[in-house]
């Protein structure tokens, strides 16, 4: 399979959750072996974008291609083949409760393939040890900080070697030494990986400016920007500019009504009690 | 004149609900039931599976066993004085409960001790992406979540059951022959003489079926929980929980009936 073969390709996509419409007439590319990062603020659309590449979420419209077949409409065969090609970090890891790192890590392959347990284990230990993760192998996830989940997490995804790794939002709710050590952690990936198609779901702009190498920008569920970083940086555009200087866009006009003389009152009397 | 019908409307969308649950819950179950014969991962899973709803349902299901035979010793004893047939104790207490009790009780006891903790953490693992995280996998969640809990369910509940049976006619000794004064040997002659095979395997149909049942709806309810209209996130894993032990313990006594009107 030639690398342009992982291409995922966005075709007039509409997406929601019943009555509600969450993205709208979504065209756009990500190119094979590139770092793919998808912007925008919180409930534009990105994740539910990133669902629709793992299938879990069916389009009200519009079709998802990689490798420039419509992935709904491919036969089930082919849609878990190509499963099996694609990695996911989810938000906080989605790691397995019962199971304790190693066997978490060792899952696509233990549920897919007959080897023996010490290779399963010598597989999920050789992952733990790149995400730095070795010595908590016999850890269960509720004893881990969020950070080490989401690295746990990624240590999964990329346990079977696959050809597109789609990260959401890898490093939300991380402290910034730990993010940029996510993001390192990302480009070391790609690096190991070259062929590899890396998608990363995020509102983070440090790490945006580390890792990108395509750009896809989200507003309100519309596609507004689709390029290279470099162009986003000096579009000219005033969402883009408020964006990235991470303006509000609405300074000093943050409505202030006054408190309920009531609730107020109640209030003053609780807080001097 | 769409207010006048509006009541009809509700109740015939109610209605359709309904059966779209009914045959959801059916499919849901045949597709557990199917994915038992795809390989031998299963069987640890099961293992496990037959560990949380067998052995840590045992120390309940003979503490409940033995008071229920304990009260029906009481109670059998009272009333089959009034017609001085004391010696029918041991037929009135095997037969109430290899018949009934066993299979009905020791099936609402496990709903409450493992189908609540089914639904709960299948549950959590739904809100939590766990099973999205399965998918993406290619790891069939019902195949890796539901099947190996009905089997296990289906070897636990007969079992328990033949459990609770024989601690219940043991809970019926201790009031009727130790406390009561009921001659030993009639009472056992009574159990050996009134309790027949088709009594026994009535019971296992039966328990085998509330198995079936109980395991199906948990898991489901537990497995949609994020698609619940009333609530999101955990509240909806805290309903769902409730919704599976309402249902089940409403479908084993419906169950129940149907069931004994085949087998009398």
């Amino acid at each position: 399979m030639y690398m342009q073969d992982w291409d995922i390709e966005f075709s007039h996509l509409d997406a929601g959750y019943g009555a509600r419409r969450v993205l709208r007439d979504v065209s756009a590319i990500l190119p094979a072996g590139k770092i793919s990062v998808i912007l925008g603020e919180s409930g534009s659309g990105k994740s539910t974008l990133l669902r629709h590449v793992t299938g879990l979420s069916r389009p009200l419209g519009g079709m998802v291609r990689i490798g420039g077949r419509d992935i709904f409409a491919l036969p089930p065969a082919e849609f878990r083949r190509l499963r099996r090609q694609t990695g996911v970090l989810f938000q906080d890891g989605a790691l397995l409760g019962a199971l304790n790192l190693a066997q978490n890590v060792a899952l696509p392959l233990s549920e897919h393939l007959a080897l023996p347990e010490h290779l399963l284990r010598e597989a999920a230990l050789r992952v733990l040890a790149m995400v730095g993760l070795e010595a908590f192998a016999d850890y269960y996830p509720n004893q881990l900080s969020g950070g080490m989940r989401k690295r746990a997490g990624l240590a999964r995804a990329i346990v079977a070697e696959p050809r597109i790794l789609l990260c959401d939002e890898p490093t939300s709710g991380l402290d910034p030494v730990t993010a940029a050590r996510m993001d390192e952690l990302l480009l070391s990936m790609h690096a190991r990986y070259p062929e590899m198609t890396l998608v990363v779901v995020s509102h983070d702009l440090a790490g945006f400016r580390i890792l990108a190498e395509h750009v896809l920008v989200i507003r309100d569920g519309g596609l507004i920007f689709a390029g290279t970083p470099k162009s986003l940086l000096d579009s000219r555009d005033a969402y883009l500019r408020q964006f990235l200087e991470r303006r509000s866009g609405d300074a000093g006009q943050t409505p202030h009504r006054p408190m309920n003389h009531r609730v107020h009152a109640e209030l003053v009397k609780w807080l001097t009690s | 004149m769409a207010n006048f019908f509006a009541p009809v409307v509700a109740l015939g969308q109610r209605g359709i609900s309904a059966a779209v649950a009914v045959g959801d819950t059916t499919v849901f179950m045949l597709s557990g039931l199917a994915h038992m014969f795809s390989g031998v991962r299963i069987f640890p899973r099961t293992l496990r599976q037959l560990y949380v709803i067998g052995y840590k349902s045992f120390f309940v299901i003979l503490l409940i066993g033995v008071f229920c035979g304990m009260v029906l010793g009481l109670q059998g004893y009272y009333t089959l004085v009034k017609f001085g047939s004391v010696g029918l104790l041991g037929s009135a207490v095997s037969l109430s409960l290899v018949r009934e009790l066993g299979p009905v009780l020791t099936a609402i006891m496990l709903t409450g001790r493992a189908g609540s903790s089914m639904a709960a953490e299948i549950g959590v693992m739904r809100i939590t992406d766990q099973i999205d995280a399965l998918e993406v996998m290619d790891i069939n969640p019902v195949a890796y979540l539901v099947s190996p809990r009905l089997l296990a369910a289906m070897i636990s509940f007969p079992l328990l059951t033949a459990v609770f049976d024989v601690i219940g006619i043991i809970g019926g000794y201790l009031t009727g022959v130790l406390m009561l004064n009921i001659n030993e040997g009639a009472y056992f002659y009574r159990i050996s003489s009134s309790v027949t095979m088709p009594d026994l395997t009535g019971g296992f149909v039966k328990s085998f079926v509330f198995g079936l049942l109980v395991t199906t709806v948990c898991c489901r309810q537990g497995y949609t929980a994020h698609r619940r209209g009333d609530s999101v996130g955990p509240e909806a894993v805290g309903n769902a929980t409730t919704s599976a032990v309402v249902i089940s313990c409403v479908l084993i006594l419906a169950a129940d009936y149907v069931l004994t009107s085949f087998l009398l």
